[in-house]
């Protein structure tokens, strides 16, 4: 290895498609045995960033250096393993086959080659079926097969995009598992997702980037309270009343109500569906946007059902203001279930009760939230497409 | 693992894509019938029925076979791998660009040197003598390795589609077929066909094959041996570079 310095530096990193910057002048650093995440709505450029430094695509400006050699250089893909979004094993080798394959084109020694094959197939249960063709496979079981073809040379550092995205929920346990345990063998991660529950619990750091940029990055923790420690408290009343009565409640620094975070969900959806976000489409693939659309939906009725699901959707925040009539309740109608954002949520519960006894109100719900990663997500991509 | 970057490492990465492309590209009936079957009845179709001797329309035999099988698959190796993004796969790993380029011309000029069997064998059979199967040998190694370098030039435009490859491979595949005296000497030919025949590989490697069937050459051994190597030399060179140019939009 020719650095001991940064496993992963990026400088000004761009791509432009025609008119497009897909992505414009990114830069960071990920450290050796880091699990560095990437995160991003549908065309952001993650995908695009990764192909960069895989070598697939070529930059148009900037530096990338992997392990210490300029990315997409032979040596750098010597220390690269590869997983990309779409299985792209050969369909009609066997498992084996795409194996050695790999280990050929790594130049793996035979013998080891056999024996890492048999070790990795059995670890990821597609041992018994090594010699059906992969076009015989599930969806789930060509991810696997993928991520033994990034294993097999046993790299220095690893390249995933979206590793768990359409698996099912055993496959996605399985899958972090394995990334956890190469984090414990010391190996780099540059892993993008969608997923922020994942990121948050997966990555040591974490970047978040938009319309080609990236707008934040830091520790998962600390992305999560970017916007200050406010929590969320989800309450619901077995009677309608009016928001400005919560809303003047000590302890309360903003609410919405539920007609607020539903509106917000349908704008996001509506804006999903417009292609507010992508910079194109570059790098994201075809299916991006229904993608989108549909992770805004689920948001939309989790949120809907304010209070059921604790830990729910996004915020809403950003669509909430938008909104004419309901921000912060000011002049809204008569509801009975409410989201507040609290610093306090000792001072704020404790005035709900009082202000339920003295209204003669049953609390049927109250859900407090901590501040997540979601939160600063959706916060951070909404504004930089608001800023647009 | 080994760490080894140099030209050897490469060309045995080249090796293995050969396999892969064998395993499954070569493999399969399409190829036979398109080397063999395929150029077989259209040769049968045209020669016959000439008043050509059986000795005349050998060599021409192994050429069109050569020359199909050589280029039948190649071109379309890049389109249907970028379909399937397992071009992707392998730009990913630690290959060049003419790594591999030259995995998929090593496949496709081995199929071609083994389906050369089969019009040999032909050839004895109907009783043509080969006098000199050295030269032959010499000749059919050189002249696959030609086409199929020559057959990558045709999958430069990054396309993922086969459809636009196989139709700009078959303009320029057919004219070359008639213009190269497969069908007749190149001695019974009008001085200007014959200019015209000297643009094509095919025809130095008919010219060889006439003469391993006890004909008469029209040049000389050296000669043809010479124009298969500098044919082959130049298409190497545009088909890395023109391939190099092209493999960011294809992935």
């Amino acid at each position: 290895m020719k650095n001991q310095g940064f496993a992963l530096e990026v400088k000004d990193l761009t791509k432009i498609f025609g008119q497009i910057v897909a992505v414009d002048h990114v830069s960071f650093q990920v450290n050796q045995g880091e699990f560095f995440g990437f995160l991003g709505p549908n065309g952001a450029g993650k995908t695009t960033t990764v192909r960069m430094l895989t070598g697939i695509i070529k930059k148009n400006d900037g530096e990338a250096t992997v392990m210490g050699y300029p990315a997409g250089s032979i040596r750098a893909k010597q220390l690269s393993g590869v997983m990309p979004e779409l299985s792209n094993a050969y369909l009609d080798l066997t498992a084996w086959g795409n194996l050695m394959l790999m280990a050929e084109l790594y130049r793996v020694p035979q013998a080891h080659a056999k024996e890492r094959a048999g070790s990795l197939l059995t670890q990821l249960g597609l041992f018994e079926r090594k010699d059906s063709l992969a076009n015989t496979y599930s969806m789930g079981m060509r991810k696997r097969l993928v991520l033994c073809m990034a294993l097999i040379p046993d790299p220095q550092i690893f390249f995933l995009d979206e590793p768990t995205s359409g698996l099912d929920v055993q496959s996605v346990r399985f899958m972090r598992a394995m990334l956890k345990n190469l984090k414990q063998e010391g190996k780099t991660i540059l892993f993008t997702t969608h997923n922020m529950e994942e990121a948050a619990e997966m990555c040591d750091r974490v970047a978040i980037i938009n319309r080609g940029k990236i707008v934040a990055m830091n520790t998962p923790d600390s992305l999560s309270i970017t916007g200050g420690r406010i929590f969320l408290i989800d309450v619901s009343f077995d009677k309608p009343l009016k928001p400005e009565d919560l809303a003047k409640l000590p302890g309360v620094s903003r609410m919405e109500t539920t007609q607020a975070i539903e509106a917000a969900d349908r704008l996001r959806a509506q804006q999903a569906m417009a292609g507010v976000g992508r910079p194109g489409g570059m790098g994201g693939g075809g299916s991006g946007q229904g993608k989108m659309q549909a992770q805004t939906a689920g948001a939309g009725s989790l949120t809907g059902a304010a209070g059921q699901k604790a830990g729910g959707g996004p915020p809403a925040t950003m669509g909430a203001g938008k909104i004419p009539g309901i921000e912060n309740g000011e002049g809204g109608k008569s509801d009975n279930r409410f989201r507040l954002y609290t610093e306090n949520t000792t001072l704020l519960i404790s005035s709900l009760v009082d202000f339920s006894r003295a209204h003669s109100l049953q609390m049927n719900i109250l859900n407090v939230r901590p501040p997540s990663l979601e939160d600063a997500f959706v916060r951070l991509t909404e504004e930089k497409s608001r800023e647009k | 693992m080994k760490n080894s970057f140099g030209i050897f490492d490469q060309i045995m990465r080249s090796f293995a894509i050969m396999k892969k492309d064998i395993k499954i590209y070569y493999s399969k009936g399409p190829v036979v019938l398109m080397g063999v079957l395929w150029p077989g009845f259209m040769f049968v179709s045209f020669a016959f029925g000439r008043g050509i001797s059986m000795a005349a329309l050998m060599p021409g035999l192994i050429s069109v076979s050569v020359f199909f099988t050589c280029s039948a698959i190649s071109p379309v190796v890049f389109p249907w791998e970028g379909q399937a993004r397992t071009l992707e796969r392998l730009v990913s790993t630690p290959v060049a660009v003419w790594t591999i380029l030259f995995g998929d011309m090593l496949a496709s000029a081995l199929t071609g040197i083994i389906i050369s069997i089969i019009p040999i064998v032909i050839t004895v059979a109907v009783g043509t003598n080969i006098v000199d199967p050295f030269i032959l040998i010499i000749a059919i190694l050189l002249g696959s390795i030609c086409f199929s370098t020559m057959a990558l030039l045709l999958s430069f435009p990054p396309v993922n589609q086969p459809a636009p490859i196989q139709m700009l491979s078959t303009l320029v595949k057919f004219p070359l077929m008639f213009i190269s005296g497969v069908f007749v000497p190149l001695s019974q030919l009008p001085e200007w066909a014959r200019i015209v025949a000297s643009i094509s590989p095919l025809t130095y490697f008919t010219d060889i094959a006439r003469y391993a069937t006890g004909g008469e050459s029209h040049y000389s051994i050296a000669v043809n041996l010479l124009a298969l190597v500098a044919f082959t030399v130049v298409s190497w060179v545009v088909a890395v570079k023109l391939h190099n140019r092209t493999m960011p939009m294809r992935v």
